[in-house]
């Protein structure tokens, strides 16, 4: 359960960002999530509903925008998109130490205030 | 949030083994509310860009930059618990005594046993006592750094709290990642958590002595660590009979700092 640590990340940010703004409450809060991130989403909102209490959020919606995990290959440069997690190796051509593009993100992106 | 896929294909009399597939990873593709379409009423939308694990990732950056101002090398061993991290490390231990000075952190729910397994003359060793937490972060790794007498020392043993999900997301300021699965786990394991071993430096299956009684194929597990970590080194060895303990020794020799 290390996504309740995230969690409490996203919702200090979120009530630092909406205090800064002067909004009455936080509705909404984006995370973006990489496949490879090692967070389950699931387990980011449980514990986000659990620590949203008697804080502006204490409303708030925890959405998870999924980022796939993107390879790009040394030897051809496709990128190719690894549904299954390994994006090591190329499904085009088969060479190995494709580089991530994307897939470990755990970011803040948005949040949703009641404007002043 | 995510969906529950069920096999849509209609059983067939007599297909008693099908199996039904309930997928509860996050979806891939873009959720059909993206995000940017307003609540409606009088709301505000402020875009952000935070990483979330920023204060660990910038602290882990100082712990790298800390030990690489003393000449210290940090590797960090992740593994389900029981996979032969202690062991490993035991024997490790044991072969660079009078050639490298060593020091251990070792994190763990509860007890100091590890750390009392682990202690031999000459090597400091810290046990992180996590309670209930699942994985070391880097904050845990600065302060047992500040406890540490580190003098002389030029490889640094960072022992996970066994598990092979949680410690993916938290750099400790570690230059190897090394992630062990035993051979009585089974040689799948890489395949079952590729967040974890595709961030892995080098992959070492362990217990080989225990293959044949344990059914587990070695070819295949390699081939599985490839597939999953095709980044990572690859070692192969048993801790107890010392097979393949040489080419480990090397390979951590050949990390240090001249």
């Amino acid at each position: 359960m290390h996504e309740l640590g995230i969690a409490e990340a996203a919702l200090r940010a979120a009530l630092r960002e909406a205090r800064s703004a002067n909004a009455r409450q936080v509705l909404r809060v984006v995370v973006r999530v990489g496949a490879l991130s090692g967070v389950n989403a699931e387990a980011l909102q449980f514990a986000f509903a659990a620590i949203r209490a008697g804080t502006p959020a204490a409303e708030a919606t925890l959405d998870v925008d999924p980022v796939a995990a993107v390879g790009e290959c040394p030897a051809c440069a496709s990128t190719f998109t690894a549904n299954d997690g390994f994006f090591g190796i190329c499904p085009r051509c088969g060479a190995m130490g494709a580089t991530l593009q994307q897939g470990r993100e755990l970011d803040l992106v948005q949040i949703e205030i009641t404007a002043p | 949030m995510s969906a529950i896929r069920r096999d849509p294909r209609p059983a067939a009399p007599g297909d008693v083994d099908r199996i039904i597939r309930i997928d509860v990873r996050d979806p891939a593709e873009p959720r059909p509310t993206p995000p940017g379409d307003p609540i409606p009423g009088a709301t505000r939308v402020i875009r952000l860009s935070e990483r979330l694990l920023d204060a660990n990732d910038r602290r882990a950056a100082r712990n790298r930059a800390w030990l690489q101002n003393r000449g210290i090398v940090a590797v960090n061993l992740v593994s389900a618990p029981g996979s032969g991290k202690t062991t490993l490390l035991q024997q490790t231990l044991a072969r660079l005594e009078g050639r490298v000075r060593c020091a251990v952190l070792v994190g763990d729910l509860e007890t100091d046993h590890d750390a009392r397994r682990l202690h031999r003359p000459g090597v400091p060793v810290a046990q992180i006592t996590t309670g209930s937490a699942c994985h070391l972060d880097a904050e845990m790794i600065a302060r047992a750094l500040e406890a540490l007498p580190l003098d002389g020392v030029r490889l640094l043993f960072i022992e996970n709290v066994g598990n092979l999900v949680c410690p993916a997301s938290f750099d400790l300021g570690e230059n190897q990642r090394v992630v062990l699965f035993s051979c009585p786990e089974g040689e799948d394991k890489p395949l079952k958590y590729p967040p974890l071993f595709s961030s892995a430096h080098a992959v070492v299956l362990t217990k080989i002595d225990l293959a044949e009684a344990a059914g587990c194929d070695r070819i295949a597990a390699a081939a599985n660590a490839r597939r999953a970590a095709p980044q990572a080194r690859l070692f192969a060895l048993s801790a107890r009979t010392g097979d393949g303990m040489g080419t480990w020794i090397d390979y951590l020799e050949s990390r240090l700092l001249t």
